[in-house]
């Protein structure tokens, strides 16, 4: 088993290098970290960039895989590089995957629930007036793209802060800066700024979710077993609930925690609209600053991020359904 | 035993000792709504029975027939969109019309089921134990977990589950179907119902293990007393059973019944039809079946009279004019729905008299003696191993499926072989190897004189036309975007038939097989199962091949259907000079088609020879235990026999038992001494000749015994 485990993870080990390889051999050739300085005004003169960049390790005038030994080097002792401004890599990770995770946590566990709960009882409820709702919702969200729910979700919270006579819902970035009023006021100020892009978010999820549930649901419904459990005495709903839906949730759970994986870096757009400081905001300011170290980190990042996902879920799946725990 | 005392006159309110009726259903009616524009289907259409205590009432029926809807509709497990009216009464109250709270608290406690496919019955993230447990405490809330487990595993011992204190913990994919099917047994009596319906319980199982499930049900009748409704459409099963029977056809009874009269007084056409169309074990001589024509009608378009005149051989006009009621006929509770069953009563018709009889098939080949003639199929020691993988995050090589291992048979021209065995024992995997044309893991396939692997394209290309196969399930064997037409003429044009010639010999062949050519531009989905089979018959003939390979033709048809299948592959062989490799695990056909039988066990033959030679006197106890499991649809044979009844499941084909691999089951090999052991346990047998013929039986202690 053990033996197993170690080879597994050698396996992931390799693409994560291959993956974050890749991605920073392409970065460092198609990213110009110079043209920053050269916008400057007053123009610095080559020599001090060519110095400031050796010093970063940015320097086009060294050979790539010059370039990259140096920087493999120090990402083996996890240490990622510096931005092209000389911050930390590190630290700038350490701060924005918790934005991320703050960001991700709600509005995917409230989505996922929301749409596993709609998609089991419009399967319940095929063909009647609840599952068509949920269905024509599912699908409007699904059809819309993320900036525009985002947007559209702006423009509502205008409305709603207009009616109420305060700024009841805000939309810029995740707290205000500079508050100072305490644990609860401090508290209550984030759910404020939270809950537009948790809603954002949600939406897509739930939207998602429902679909996936309902389909996993009408496959057991019809299913003997749940006969067998009626036949027993169960009332409908327990049945349904104990059974249909206990068995349903087994490929939902592990897609979900495939889902979770993704998202980690995933929600660029919502962090962009929003002004959240995450990891998916952070590949697009990196790409158009010629952030090269940055993009790689957040490659490596994703990648990471997706075979820890996809393992957790190979885990969970095999822990949730014996007729794959014993074999 | 409770069944002998209920046998007399179980209709007869005079009946005292057995008592009011436990369950009792009048005039019930279901009707499906329609959906869209589609018509309503009239799935149940007047039933009525009731049954007392201790009594097993038979309802017999084919696909379709509302025999299962009935018992659903009792259950209150029918979908809410269902229109249901009539009556269902359980100790006299009434329970339609009851809320599913109400019915819930009578499921399972004075009422329940035991459902047919036991593979998908148990919710798979449960151990069987919890769920029996579960079927407890939903009548017992107050019961502690403690003593509901107790009496669980109590459960499982009286269903005959080995070891049940530990298997309790078993989730069900961990059990057999036979063993899935106890436990299905076990929830069903768990609170000491008064009635128990069986749907189908042992269609989806082998024989061996049919009959130990046929054992329980019996004990469990014995332990509850309760009532039995028994569904199924196998006649067998009911024979030796059943006190008291109900045929069903097109969602009515049309004859009810004490068992023997409507075996031995059968006084509905449609019940005649339907023993006489059953292949018997039973018979030596091969008289064509006595199939039934045409198809049942369709539940949404009914005949204005009676559902059956289409298909009867004795219809009259005045047959029309209206539904005939079922009307007692010669006493003792018998009704028949037919306006002629007093004219059947009076002259004593029987099948034969009703039914015309097709027309005997010339024995083919018989002139030339076997060794004489050429061998198209030659197969020596193939052996076929699967690696056997395990884990899901973690995938790798445990072991090895010994599939195939070691099989030998020949098929001379004209000849039939049937290949027998239990789910499992790899008689599907010889079949997928001798057609795949590679060379096998081990051994030889030679088919018309060419070895399979030594081949180069066009040779394979060559004998494929010559070997051609008819698989089990008409449903899904034919691309139902196609045309009739293009299914038939697909083999024509891949092996370059011209064009010109292409619809004069589809049609030609669709003529053949019993269909109208004037269907060939129909989709397959238009055609019922049993002339979807003939379409893939016509099919796998098309290219006037030598050697046809069927795989378990006609298991997926109704027996009414199954016997017309059967008759056209005999009438084809004889006129075509075919040789066909016939694979089936139903006996009683192979008994019927077969020239030669060669007995499966384990990727093992343990016996083969002549088809009356080993029906007559099989020497291999597994082949005796297979025969003697089978049950023959005749009440008063069925009742004096004794069954062997083979303990345990086939073992697992990764793990097989060192020496004879029949050997954990076998009836003979517990009876021996510990010196008369060694052999089995240690020496593999081969198949040696039992003297006579050419039947060989691979058993160390093989002897000849009459089990039919």
């Amino acid at each position: 088993m053990w033996l197993f485990l170690v080879r597994r993870l050698v396996n992931y080990l390799v693409l994560i290098v291959v993956a974050t390889t890749c991605a920073y051999l392409l970065a460092a050739s198609a990213l110009s970290p110079r043209v920053n300085y050269e916008n400057q005004s007053p123009r610095p003169t080559e020599a001090a960039v060519d110095a400031r960049l050796d010093e970063l390790n940015l320097n086009d005038k060294t050979p790539l895989a010059e370039r990259w030994v140096v920087w493999a080097g120090d990402v083996v002792t996890g240490d990622f590089g510096k931005t092209v401004t000389g911050a930390s890599v590190n630290d700038e990770i350490e701060i924005r995957v918790l934005v991320s995770l703050r960001l991700i946590i709600a509005g995917v566990v409230i989505g996922a629930s929301l749409g596993v709960a709609i998609g089991a009882y419009a399967a319940v409820k095929q063909y009647g007036l609840f599952d068509h709702l949920s269905t024509g919702a599912a699908f409007t969200v699904l059809a819309v793209p993320a900036v525009v729910v985002a947007i559209t979700l702006q423009v509502a919270a205008i409305w709603v802060n207009d009616v109420a006579g305060e700024q009841m819902l805000v939309f810029n970035g995740e707290a205000t800066p500079g508050l100072d009023a305490g644990f609860f006021g401090t508290l209550w100020d984030r759910m404020k700024h939270m809950f537009l892009p948790t809603m954002a978010l949600a939406l897509s999820q739930f939207a998602v979710f429902s679909r996936y549930q309902r389909n996993m649901m009408l496959d057991v419904l019809g299913s003997d077993f749940v006969r067998t459990a009626r036949a027993k005495g169960l009332t409908r709903r327990a049945a349904l609930l104990k059974h249909a839906l206990r068995t349903a949730l087994i490929p939902t759970v592990t897609y979900f925690t495939f889902t979770f994986g993704v998202m980690m870096a995933g929600t660029t757009f919502t962090e962009k609209v929003y002004n959240w400081k995450g990891m998916g905001s952070w590949l697009i300011d990196s790409i158009a600053t010629n952030d090269v170290h940055a993009v790689a980190a957040v490659s490596c990042f994703m990648a990471v991020c997706v075979m820890a996902a996809a393992f957790l879920s190979d885990v969970l799946y095999a822990w949730l359904d014996p007729r794959v725990r014993v074999s | 035993m409770t069944e002998t005392i209920t046998r007399t006159g179980a209709d007869e309110p005079g009946a005292a000792e057995t008592g009011a009726p436990v369950l009792e259903i009048e005039d019930l009616h279901v009707t499906f709504p329609g959906r869209g524009k589609s018509p309503d289907v009239r799935a149940v259409r007047g039933v009525g029975y009731s049954v007392r205590r201790g009594e097993i009432l038979g309802i017999v029926g084919e696909s379709g027939s509302g025999k299962s809807v009935s018992s659903m509709a009792a259950m209150g497990l029918l979908p809410d969109s269902a229109r249901i009216t009539g009556s269902i009464r359980l100790h006299g109250e009434e329970l339609l019309g009851l809320d599913d709270k109400a019915m819930s608290a009578k499921r399972g406690s004075r009422i329940s089921m035991v459902f047919q496919d036991p593979l998908s019955g148990l919710t798979p993230v449960y151990t069987v134990g919890d769920q029996i447990v579960e079927a407890i405490r939903v009548h017992n809330p107050k019961m502690p977990k403690d003593k509901a487990a107790a009496r669980a595993v109590e459960l499982l011992e009286l269903v005959g589950i080995p070891n049940a204190a530990h298997r309790f913990k078993s989730f069900p994919h961990e059990f057999s179907g036979g063993m899935r099917q106890r436990v299905m047994i076990a929830i069903a009596i768990a609170n000491d119902p008064d009635v128990i319906i069986c749907d189908e319980p042992t269609t989806a199982l082998d024989v061996t293990i049919q009959a130990q499930i046929l054992e329980v049900l019996k004990a469990a009748q014995r332990e509850t007393g309760a009532a039995i409704v028994m569904i199924t459409h196998d006649l067998g099963v009911v024979a030796g059973l059943v006190d008291r029977m109900l045929v069903m056809y097109a969602g009515r009874p049309v004859e009810v019944g004490a068992v023997d009269d409507v075996y031995y007084r059968t006084r509905m056409p449609y019940t005649m039809g339907l023993l006489g169309s059953v292949p018997r074990l039973d018979t030596d001589e091969r008289a064509p079946l006595v199939p039934i024509r045409g198809n049942p009608p369709s539940l949404s378009d009914l005949p204005p009279g009676c559902p059956f005149a289409p298909r009867c051989p004795i219809a009259t006009a005045e047959c029309d004019q209206g539904e005939p009621e079922l009307l007692e006929i010669g006493g003792q509770g018998h009704t028949a729905a037919c306006i002629r069953a007093p004219e059947i009563d009076r002259e004593g018709w029987t099948a034969a008299d009703v039914y015309p009889v097709p027309e005997a098939a010339p024995p083919p080949e018989a002139q030339v003696r076997r060794e004489d003639r050429e061998t198209v199929l030659q197969v020596d020691g193939l052996v076929k191993h699967h690696p056997l993988m395990k884990g899901a995050v973690f995938k790798r090589r445990v072991g090895t499926v010994y599939a195939v291992d070691g099989v030998g048979f020949d098929i001379a021209e004209g000849e039939t072989l049937g290949l027998v065995g239990e789910s499992g024992c790899g008689k599907s995997t010889t079949l997928m190897e001798i057609l795949s044309l590679e060379r096998p893991q081990g051994g030889t396939v030679d088919l018309l004189g060419r070895r399979s692997g030594t081949m180069n394209a066009r040779e394979r290309f060559a004998v494929r036309r010559d070997v051609q196969v008819v698989f089990q399930d008409p449903m899904s064997s034919l691309d139902p975007r196609m045309l009739v037409f293009d299914v038939v003429a697909e083999p024509l044009r891949t092996h370059g038939l011209p064009k010109d010639r292409l619809r004069a010999r589809v049609h030609e062949l669709l003529d053949l097989v019993g269909l109208d050519p004037a269907h060939a531009g129909r989709y397959p989905q238009e055609f019922s199962g049993g002339q979807r089979q003939r379409i893939g018959i016509a099919r796998a003939l098309a290219l006037e091949p030598r050697l046809l390979v069927l795989d378990e033709p006609v298991s997926a048809l109704d027996v009414s259907i199954q016997a017309g299948v059967i008759n056209l592959l005999d009438e084809l062989k004889a006129r075509l000079g075919l040789s066909y490799l016939f694979v089936a695990h139903d006996l009683s056909v192979v008994r019927h088609i077969a020239d030669r039988v060669a007995v499966m066990y384990l990727g093992r033959i343990v016996e083969i020879g002549a088809v009356d030679r080993i029906f007559r006197d099989p020497a291999h106890p597994y082949t005796q235990a297979l025969l003697s499991a089978i049950p023959i649809p005749d009440p008063e044979k069925e009742r004096n026999r004794s069954h062997i009844v083979l303990q345990g499941d086939l073992p697992s084909p990764a793990d097989p038992p060192s020496g004879c691999r029949f050997r954990p089951r076998c009836p003979k090999f517990a009876g021996l001494s510990e010196a008369e052991r060694t052999p089995c346990i240690e020496v593999s047998p081969d198949l040696e000749a039992t003297g006579g013929d050419d039947h060989t039986a691979a058993c160390h202690y093989a002897q000849g015994r009459s089990v039919v």
